[in-house]
């Protein structure tokens, strides 16, 4: 994918730079707000649990797939997890086709992070025969348009898309396991554990949320930081450097701002939509 | 996580291999081993040990990766099939994809890349033996090895890696502490600019106890900081005297 090598001549560059250091964003926002956040869930019917974000212009959607599988030797009492995240040529002038690239893989296993340690899946709920057999539970998630902020953007598609999850009846008769796709119970999440991450872009000694694909090629450090309101469950560290205060920082904002983006989240999964619209 | 070590990893306030939570494993480091490279580290943090060799900065191949005003950094982290208990299959994994990556951001920020334009600084990161800490010890052979290469840099970094076993944080994880403790985080520091140039996180941390993580990284950082000066004069001296 090389990430997207644009070229922003330095006029726009130096205009922005001073935007921002008056506090100022180009789109009226300020340093730490979002861009406007829409999610709508149950959008692909072949898909067991679904959802699609769109935040400013990016947009991402995400799915997941239940399949029978065998449980990994060290978690024989928990289901599989496998997060996977694509960059398809549509999204960006600059993707290119190919299995996911580093910063496709570095994406997917921060939100595998995230998700695991926050409990926020019942794994345990995805075991049929403990030990033999569990639910594999993938979550593929797929870049759709790309201007900026894809980790936080596909975490977003990715714990809605789980909310939204319904899993297949699993049948044992006798040593087989089969599974009915034609009944399905809705899984169980824990809301309260939803991790959420929030990226921070640093442009000269300025922290921004949220940036948008221009502030994103711009910026001179990147910091992800994951929570669920409460504890911190996944932190990862872009280019560029941070002091330990510059993360202190980062980590206490982060906090207030997951508390109150999970209640509008939380909002928006409620009724799912049924139709695949972007 | 939930998963039962073989031993407590703490008892009595002492950790699996006797050390208290605070306490960094020995470090021991060599430069200049590789007569092909341009530079070349061997570091052990205990029992893991990382050979680094630096390329470069040299002509690219494919050409079209270079930019046209600074040098690009390659970076390829990579654990030897003998380096685990199990054997690794030698194929790159998810796992060395993306600490591939992080380690070459970490190192891109200290490098002065606009003094190589167009060309390539190639970094090759080995595990020979593999006992916790990996990409930390990494980052440490890494910096020698481009100090040894006479690549200007800013600062030397250093690798530490930061864990929890139960509420007690601890410096450098062994296998043991990785793989059954309750948390893993690995900081790499720019140590006199006091800059952090990787960070990740594994498991669940309050703020304080990150915050606490971030202290005792920077402490144990200083050691080891003196011991990479000590190794680097020592192999400037005898190249001088050559």
């Amino acid at each position: 994918m090389s990430y997207p090598f644009e070229i922003i001549p330095s006029l726009r560059r130096e205009t922005l730079r001073r935007l921002i250091s008056e506090g100022k964003r180009p789109d009226n926002r300020q340093l730490l707000s979002m861009r406007d956040l829409s999610i709508k869930v149950g959008v692909v019917k072949t898909a067991d649990g679904s959802a699609i974000v769109n935040l400013g212009n990016t947009k991402v959607i995400a799915g997941i797939k239940f399949e029978l599988g065998k449980p990994f030797e060290d978690t024989p009492n928990e289901g599989n997890l496998i997060v996977n995240l694509e960059t398809p040529p549509l999204a960006a002038p600059t993707f290119e086709p190919g299995p996911p690239d580093e910063n496709a893989i570095e994406i997917a296993r921060v939100i595998d992070r995230a998700l695991r340690h926050s409990n926020y899946i019942p794994l345990r709920d995805l075991v049929i025969i403990p030990g033999k057999s569990v639910y594999t539970m993938w979550i593929d998630i797929y870049v759709l348009n790309h201007d900026g902020n894809l980790i936080d953007s596909s975490m977003l598609a990715a714990v809605s898309a789980i909310a939204n999850a319904q899993v297949p009846r699993a049948i044992i008769d006798g040593d087989t396991v089969k599974l009915d796709k034609s009944t399905k119970i809705q899984l169980n999440v824990n809301p309260q554990n939803m991790p959420l991450t929030v990226t921070y872009y640093k442009i000269d000694k300025y922290l921004i949320v949220d940036p948008t694909l221009e502030e994103e090629v711009m910026s001179d450090g990147r910091f992800t930081v994951a929570s669920d309101g409460e504890n911190i469950v996944a932190l990862q560290k872009g280019g560029g450097y941070f002091t330990p205060e510059e993360v202190d920082s980062m980590i206490n904002s982060t906090l207030s701002i997951v508390k109150d983006l999970k209640v509008k989240v939380l909002e928006m999964i409620k009724n799912p939509t049924g139709s695949l619209m972007l | 996580m939930a998963k039962q070590p073989p031993v407590p990893l703490l008892s009595n306030g002492k950790r699996v291999d006797g050390r208290l939570p605070e306490e960094h494993r020995p470090v021991t480091m060599q430069v200049g081993v590789l007569p092909n490279a341009n530079g070349s580290a061997l570091v052990a943090y205990g029992n893991t040990v990382v050979l680094a060799a630096v390329y470069g900065p040299r002509e690219p191949i494919p050409r079209y990766i270079t930019a046209p005003d600074k040098a690009v950094i390659r970076v390829r982290y990579h654990m030897a099939p003998f380096s685990t208990d199990d054997r690794k299959n030698p194929a790159p994994t998810r796992r060395e994809i993306e600490i591939s990556k992080v380690v070459k951001e970490a190192l891109e920020t200290v490098v002065f890349l606009e003094q190589y334009p167009k060309s390539t600084i190639d970094v090759f990161l080995e595990v020979l033996q593999a006992d916790g800490s990996t990409r930390v010890t990494s980052i440490t052979a890494a910096s020698l090895a481009l100090a040894d290469a006479g690549i200007p840099l800013r600062d030397l970094v250093i690798g530490v890696s930061v864990g929890k076993v139960g509420d007690t944080v601890i410096v450098d994880l062994n296998k043991l502490e990785d793989n059954y403790g309750d948390g893993d985080l690995p900081i790499a520091i720019a140590y006199r600019k006091g800059w952090i140039l990787l960070m990740q996180l594994d498991g669940v941390w309050k703020p304080s106890e990150v915050k606490r993580g971030l202290e005792l990284a920077f402490k144990a950082a200083e050691n080891i900081y003196r011991s990479m000066r000590e190794t680097l004069k020592g192999r400037y001296m005898t190249v001088v005297q050559q």
